[in-house]
């Protein structure tokens, strides 16, 4: 008798926790769709009103001036490159600078404390402050906007992000893989390097990408430090045009031109962050894998 | 060749914890020379302390002398200088994992700055060789990485990359502790054809394979030297009782 | 302590052994009684505990196997293990050099009795002394009582030589009593040889117990100069 219902208990705990398990893996999926679909919205949403505006002038012409229907975003588009080419140049050495030491060479030290907490404040610093402070550092002292205060904001931007992930990817790199190095006879600074950064070098990498789409889509800072052109601008001490601020001001404007264009701009920078990410993950997986030989 | 090893009163400390005290002993040229004692009793510290691993541990420190040939390695030179002498092969095997089968092998000379294409091929091909791994990788040195092979072959690899920088010495710390036994018996068979051209020093849990493997055995026991004796020796008619207890199994 | 399963099936081997010693022991005994008695009774009785000396030779042989193979003994559990086997081999051989002596015993009966100048039941008790001995030295571990034994064979010796000369000749002048004598010389040097397994067993005690190999002191001893294969720790035991 008791042994029966001994195994009825059994069967019903089994049954219970067979439910336990389909409701979890079903709410997982669930939370998974719901984080993809604002995303696939946006951007069928983003095709559906900006592919049509597409066209080469788009990519070819600057702005025309108010009143005349065409034109394009070419500036704003090289303007993107222009400003993200310089934040990353400015960026992406020093955070992995900051991360290298703060992994490898100053650990435990007061300084390395500092360092980590300050990027951890200045992650949370609103970007639109560090425009203002890219504008009172660089623009004021120079009295002019430039390119060059546009990408120290965005490149301060990046530093934070990059410096914590690079930190976080070398530190998970094992023990043994820097004893083997230095069993060997290599001087820790090579070691360091060569084999640690080498082998965490995808998550390095990913961080980086993760700063760089965060910047690339950064108006804010470049309110006053980039301030836009309308024209085609070569000089980096003069003002520069940028996706981002074109599609703020074409929005935020009168005119359904301007508005079409805002939205093909939309468009072309969703597509040039997707470009730019894959491209890096194509080269360095295959470079990895290969090797230097 | 391979040159001898003279320790003279090493004493080491990991903080305030004195982890060897009053080790002498000389291990002997172009012979195997295996270290038997429980967990703890610090035969890995005296390992490390042969090539300055242990300062890789900021809070470790060492009194006494350590000889390597006729070179003092705490006086008369640098860390970095002594590892490329003082080869180390590590209890589980740690290929670089980002790098081919060629590169981890080269690494210790690509590292130190040799750039030579074919002295470094030659140098590759008879490290692999000579750890008698060539014949299984010998078709795929570019293509697959380090991280690829069986654990055994993984090891083998390490034995080839320290072995590629010429070392004299060779030190092994539990190298066959992680792997089956065949690669086991692998890995001893190459102990034996190595010893005639490096000194090598092998620790090891496993009294058995210091049968198999040395020509002298030391026993440790909580940071001493017990007995330091041929392996025949120890193992047949051991002057110590504590020797003799833990060869039996008594405890330990 | 570690290795307590270890530990006893050590105790068993030597347990086994020393079954299998008394065996050996009492079948000597036995042997000299039906010589001293002539009782063909006695012969059976020694025929058949042969048997059971035999096939326990054959199980503790297998029993010490098994532990090499499955323990990897090693110094004095390998020594002990190692003289297991041989004093096993030098027991067997006891045993077998008792069922020769009620061979000749039995022989013997058939002929008429004869007065032959030996003292066998003399010579057999100070070869049953020197095995109680080195036996004795095995239970305790005694290499010192065991260096004993090693110095009785002498005596042992001695006797087989005599009772060789003067059996040799009753042979040659009253050739009517040869076949008593015969057998009698024979019975000589059965005795002798349980003497000499004796000596083995005491050497192999000390073996287990000193790891000096003593064998073959006596060549040595006898100042043969060519001959100076002594083992390392055979000339002083002491200082290992």
């Amino acid at each position: 008798m008791a042994e029966a219902r001994g195994r009825n208990e059994f069967a019903l705990r089994t049954r219970l926790r067979d439910i336990g398990d389909h409701t979890a893996t079903f709410l997982a999926i669930l939370s998974t769709i719901l984080v993809i679909l604002p995303l696939i919205a946006i951007f069928v949403y983003l095709v559906l009103k900006g592919a049509s505006s597409l066209n080469l002038a788009f990519f070819t012409q600057i702005p025309k001036p108010v009143g005349e229907s065409g034109g394009g975003m070419a500036n704003a588009i090289i303007g993107s490159v222009t400003l993200l080419a310089m934040a990353s140049l400015f960026g992406v050495p020093v955070g992995i600078g900051a991360g290298v030491y703060l992994a490898e060479f100053g650990r435990g030290t007061k300084l390395a404390n500092a360092i980590r907490f300050t990027a951890d404040v200045l992650n949370g610093v609103p970007s639109i402050v560090m425009g203002l402070a890219a504008y009172a550092l660089i623009v004021v002292p120079q009295h002019h906007f430039s390119a060059l205060s546009g990408g120290v904001a965005l490149g301060i931007m990046m530093i934070p992000t990059i410096c914590r992930t690079t930190e976080e990817m070398l530190l998970m790199v094992p023990h043994s893989v820097r004893e083997a190095a230095l069993g060997l006879g290599v001087p820790n600074w090579r070691s360091v390097i060569s084999i640690t950064v080498r082998t965490a070098s995808p998550g390095i990498i990913t961080g980086c990408m993760l700063a760089f789409a965060r910047v690339a889509g950064e108006t804010a800072p470049l309110l006053f430090t980039a301030l836009g052109n309308d024209f085609w601008s070569t000089n980096l001490n003069n003002p520069i045009a940028a996706l981002p601020l074109q599609i703020y001001v074409y929005a935020l404007s009168p005119y359904d031109d301007w508005h079409r264009l805002a939205w093909a701009g939309s468009l072309v920078l969703i597509v040039l962050i997707v470009l730019a990410v894959s491209l890096v993950r194509y080269v360095t997986s295959r470079g990895v894998l290969k090797g230097a030989s | 060749m391979g040159v001898g090893i003279e320790v003279t009163n090493l004493n080491a400390w990991y903080g305030t914890n004195h982890t060897l005290q009053d080790i002498t002993l000389n291990i002997p040229a172009n012979h195997a020379t295996a270290l038997i004692g429980p967990s703890g009793c610090g035969k890995s510290t005296f390992v490390r302390c042969l090539n300055r691993m242990h300062e890789t541990n900021p809070v470790a420190r060492v009194t006494g002398t350590v000889r390597i040939g006729d070179l003092d390695i705490y006086e008369g030179t640098t860390p970095v200088e002594i590892r490329r002498r003082v080869g180390m092969v590590f209890q589980r095997p740690n290929p670089f994992p980002t790098m081919s089968i060629y590169d981890n092998v080269a690494a210790g000379l690509k590292l130190n700055g040799y750039r030579n294409r074919r002295t470094l091929d030659e140098i590759v091909e008879k490290s692999l060789k000579n750890s008698a791994l060539w014949d299984e990788v010998k078709d795929d040195l570019k293509k697959k990485s380090g991280a690829s092979l069986s654990g055994g072959q993984q090891q083998r690899l390490c034995i080839a990359r320290a072995l590629a920088v010429d070392p004299e010495v060779l030190l092994m710390d539990e190298p066959a502790s992680a792997l089956d036994p065949v690669s086991t018996s692998k890995i001893e068979d190459l102990i034996f054809q190595l010893k005639s051209q490096y000194t090598i020093v092998i620790v090891t849990h496993n009294m058995q394979q210091a049968a198999r493997v040395a020509e002298k055995t030391g026993f440790f026991l909580n940071g001493r030297m017990v007995e330091f004796d041929s392996t025949h020796k120890i193992f047949t008619n051991p002057s110590d009782k504590r020797t003799e207890d833990y060869i039996t199994g008594r405890f330990g | 302590m570690t290795r307590i399963r270890f530990q006893q099936s050590l105790e068993d081997l030597k347990e086994n052994l020393l079954v299998m010693a008394g065996l050996a022991e009492q079948a000597i005994q036995r042997a000299i009684e039906a010589y001293r008695v002539r009782d063909l009774s006695i012969c059976d009785l020694v025929s058949r505990s042969e048997i059971a000396i035999n096939r326990m030779e054959r199980d503790i042989d297998q029993a010490a196997l098994d532990l090499l193979a499955m323990e990897q003994p090693m110094a004095i559990d390998l020594r002990f293990i190692l003289s297991v086997i041989k004093i096993n081999a030098d027991l067997e051989r006891v045993g077998d050099a008792a069922k020769s002596i009620s061979d000749r015993v039995r022989l013997m009966e058939r002929m008429p009795s004869v007065e032959l100048p030996v003292d066998i039941p003399r010579m057999a008790s100070l070869a049953e002394d020197m095995v109680r001995k080195s036996l004795q030295s095995f239970i305790e571990a005694d290499a010192e009582l065991a260096r004993g034994v090693l110095t009785m064979d002498d005596a042992v010796d001695q006797m087989n030589r005599s009772a060789f000369k003067a059996l040799t000749k009753v042979m040659e002048e009253q050739s009517h009593q040869a076949p008593q004598a015969l057998n009698a010389l024979m019975i000589c040097r059965s005795l002798e040889r349980v003497g000499d397994h004796a000596t083995n067993i005491a050497e192999d005690v000390i073996f287990w117990v000193q790891g000096a190999d003593v064998r073959h002191h006596k060549s040595v001893a006898a100042g043969n100069s060519a001959e100076v294969n002594k083992t390392p720790a055979s000339a002083a035991p002491a200082q290992d």
